[in-house]
């Protein structure tokens, strides 16, 4: 008892720090420096998610144990990752959103539960599983992104609500699934829905009292966007009048999609804002003609006023799904001998892009799997017409092939080289360690007609391992400046856990059937592994308490890998039984070219499903005491 | 849009009643002894809640079972039917987003090749009609409602062939190689149906 009173006086004594609400900023950029706690989900603004933590090294992490585990008590999907500020983590769940408060001195003893109510709705609305990226603290509060796209700000010492505000309305498909963010005096919330028609926004709402700030959307008039014709950029020029709309056929743009559900980021000295909006809505491109902007786009926002100070848009008029919302990972590197500031993004369309983050400059742009075939490159010709353009291959162009048309062997699949699970980067080593998906796909595009509320799709897929291997994901390290990859562990599944790179030289990461992994940041060797009990979409942090470090991730399996991935990408499988189904391989007239191929790997990749099932788990790992 | 006028209230005006045509326990109980009936009666080993699968008579290109409900036909070279092609891509876009391609399941939604062992033509069109929820302390599962989903309505005979034929492992998964060509009644009932052309 005496022990848990220590732990509120601490809990007070970080609300006294930074009680004025003028000067919570400064408050959160540092406690954000202290690597002992873990204050935001991707480390620190910056995204980096990178420790200095370094009690746990290359030599010693091989004795890694759990040290203490806890249940959410919820079953889906498990993204995102706990928190830790002073004595007390923080931990979310997907759907229905619980939020836990956890005392460090007590083995993680529940110190508080909120638990939202929602209407259950708004489940299957949720394209991809009901999942929840996790919470944001400060000035004394932790903000909670609902699946109903309620925002709220819970007490961090009692779980009280202090303010609360609908972002959006799920009746029209609109969800809730990225974490906020805090920058300065704002918090940031996104929207999910891009398989439901919702033109995506990002809203900017007062931490102090839940009034919106500003909000911008990703596709309309320049009203809607923020974005001003002149001072707005797109690779160094103006992007002119009603740059999003004159994109568009007609209205199709008020339904278009272009959500904003990934990680935001933020560089104080220019006081940008860094995200990315996903894909036109509907996956059928014939559908919609024109550019589609300002879907599939990097965005540069001025966070005091949403106004837009660049944008580039990487995969104009989609025609695969790549949604362009990863994380934007900023960095000072020196290129050529000048220092830069510089954004690192690893797109879904399989191209990891770096840019000058001040003005939108394009650096790199390089495949970050060799698989990658739908363009052959982009387009680095300051002087061609199609500058900043992936050169797409018709024979992988599913707009090519039109309406009714199954377009095959396009890689990535849908799922994109990376989703949503981020990258981190290493400033000792320079690398960043990136988790990926190792898949391709069948793509039937048709037409569809839009509802309010319902499924706007309009393509069929079908998913599986590139021809001729077995494993469905890697886990690279990546030379930004080079564009290139350093080394490349073979996953058997799509690595779609978030990394943790440390101060100790090891990178931490999960994988779906449920392995915590460190590996060397050097070479890539693998060190250490923990089968925990459900497969990991979740992302690994560190912090120290009592001082010892100790390494935490959230296990269950879901999300978008669960949806495939536990029925198994059976396509060679599938191929194989309608070939001896057809009269001992004489093929009927159409489809002569039913793909047997990858016959000879059909033993390496059985279903997800018999290696791990559901289950929320939260496990801490730390060295054993001597 | 003002962040104001965004009421939960709003919320609430979209939801779609769950209909009173829900299958209960009892007409579960009811079908198994309706299921029993069939097969003490013609001997047919079918224990599926759709009955013999088997084509009893045929109309442009649509097949249909001894009781008048929509089946499969498959040939002897394996070609489909197109009902059976076009409920692959259907459920492929709008189904399979949560229970998984072929019908296998999700991690969080119930494998309908199983599902249509049990459940009638009529109980299958209910629920993707009326929608069903099974939410408590252990579940958080939820059917929309598809009612006002011309995408998912003016094709559920086609995607109810496709998983009946899944689920009588009369197909295996991924995409038929071969299907029959689209009658020109499937045509004339998408457009009049989706209002697309």
């Amino acid at each position: 008892m005496k022990k848990l009173l220590v732990v509120s006086t601490s809990v007070l004594g970080l609300m006294a720090l930074h009680g004025s609400a003028a000067r919570a900023d400064d408050a959160l950029a540092k406690l954000a420096k202290d690597p002992k706690q873990w204050v935001m989900q991707q480390g620190d603004d910056a995204n980096t998610r990178y420790s200095k933590l370094n009690q746990i090294n290359t030599s010693n992490v091989k004795k890694l144990v759990p040290a203490w585990t806890f249940s959410t008590g919820v079953l889906r999907g498990h993204e995102g990752g706990p928190l830790v500020v002073g004595d007390v983590m923080y931990v979310h769940t997907p759907f229905p959103n619980t939020v836990y408060a956890l005392d460090l001195n007590h083995d993680g003893r529940i110190i508080w539960k909120y638990e939202p109510r929602q209407d259950p709705n708004v489940i299957p609305i949720m394209c991809c599983d009901t999942v929840n990226r996790g919470v944001a603290y400060a000035d004394g509060k932790i903000f909670l992104h609902q699946a109903d796209t309620t925002l709220v700000a819970l007490d961090a010492k009692t779980g009280e609500k202090v303010w609360s505000v609908m972002d959006g309305e799920a009746g029209k498909g609109q969800s809730g699934t990225d974490a906020p963010f805090v920058f300065k005096d704002k918090v940031l919330v996104g929207v999910s829905g891009g398989e439901f028609g919702v033109r995506g926004w990002v809203s900017a709402y007062n931490i102090k009292d839940g009034k919106l700030a500003w909000r911008g959307y990703s596709e309309g008039p320049d009203s809607d966007t923020l974005i001003d014709p002149e001072k707005t950029t797109s690779l160094g020029k103006p992007v002119g009048p009603n740059s999003s709309t004159s994109t568009w056929e007609g209205d199709q743009w008020k339904i278009g999609g272009g959500d904003t559900w990934g990680w935001y980021s933020y560089d104080p000295e220019l006081n940008l804002v860094y995200y990315g909006s996903g894909n036109p809505s509907t996956w059928n491109p014939v559908q919609r003609p024109g550019d589609n902007r300002w879907s599939m786009s990097i965005w540069a926002r001025d966070l005091d006023t949403g106004k837009v100070k660049w944008i580039y848009q990487m995969t104009p008029h989609d025609e695969w799904d790549y949604d362009g919302v990863n994380e934007m990972i900023l960095t000072d590197q020196t290129i050529d001998g000048k220092p830069r500031k510089l954004l690192t993004h690893f797109d879904r369309n399989g191209f990891g892009y770096t840019l000058d983050r001040t003005d939108g400059e394009l650096l790199v742009a390089q495949k970050y799997d060799p698989a990658v075939n739908w363009a052959t490159k982009v387009d680095m010709d300051k002087s061609s017409k199609t500058y900043g353009r992936p050169l797409v291959v018709d024979a992988y162009s599913t707009q090519h092939g039109g309406e009714d048309h199954n377009t095959k062997g396009i890689c990535p699949a849908a799922l994109g080289t990376k989703d949503e699970q981020p990258a981190a980067y290493s400033p000792e080593t320079q690398l960043f360690y990136v988790p990926t998906n190792h898949v391709c796909m069948d793509y039937e595009p048709y037409k569809v007609s839009y509802t309010a509320g319902q499924a706007y799709v309009g393509a069929a897929v079908a998913m599986y391992p590139p021809k001729g291997d077995s494993n469905m994901g890697n886990f690279i390290a990546w030379d930004n400046k080079a564009g290139k990859i350093v080394w490349s562990d073979k996953e058997q599944f799509s690595a779609w856990g978030g990394a943790l790179a440390t101060a100790g030289g090891v990178v931490f990461y999960g994988t779906l059937e449920g392995y915590l992994k460190a590996v060397d940041a050097k070479t890539g060797k693998e060190l250490y592994k923990f089968k925990t009990p459900s497969g990991i979409i979740g992302n690994v942090m560190t912090y120290e308490h009592g001082g010892k470090q100790y390494v935490a991730v959230l296990s269950g399996v879901g999300g978008w890998a669960g949806i495939g991935l536990a029925a198994g990408l059976l396509q060679p499988q599938n191929a194989a039984a309608w070939h001896n189904a057809v009269d001992q391989g004489k093929l009927p007239t159409q489809d002569k070219t039913v793909d047997t191929a990858g016959l000879g790997a059909v033993g390496g990749y059985a279903g997800l499903a018999s290696y791990t099932s559901l289950g929320g788990t939260l496990t801490v790992f730390a060295l054993p005491n001597e | 849009m003002k962040s104001s006028t965004l009421k939960p209230s709003t919320l609430k005006s979209s939801i779609v009643k769950p209909s009173t045509l829900k299958p209960s326990n009892t007409g579960i109980w009811r079908l198994a002894l309706v299921i029993l009936a069939a097969i003490a009666a013609n001997g047919a080993a079918y224990a599926d809640g759709s009955g013999d699968p088997a084509v009893a008579s045929s109309d442009n290109g649509k097949y249909l079972d001894k009781n008048g409900n929509p089946t499969y036909h498959i040939g002897q070279d394996g070609t489909v039917d197109w009902y059976t092609f076009s409920g692959f891509r259907r459920y492929h876009s709008d189904c399979h987003v949560c229970h998984g391609p072929n019908g296998d399941g999700s991690s969080y939604a119930p494998a309908l090749v199983d599902s249509l062992k049990t459940l009638s033509y009529s109980d299958f069109v209910n629920v993707v009609t009326n929608g069903r929820k099974h939410v408590d302390a252990a579940n958080d599962k939820v059917m929309p409602s598809f009612a006002s989903n011309v995408n998912v309505m003016c094709y559920i005979d086609d995607i109810y062939v496709y998983l009946r034929a899944r689920s009588d492992n009369a197909i295996p998964g991924g995409r038929p190689p071969s299907h029959e060509d689209k009658p020109k009644a499937a045509e004339e009932a998408e457009t009049s149906c989706t209002g697309i052309k």
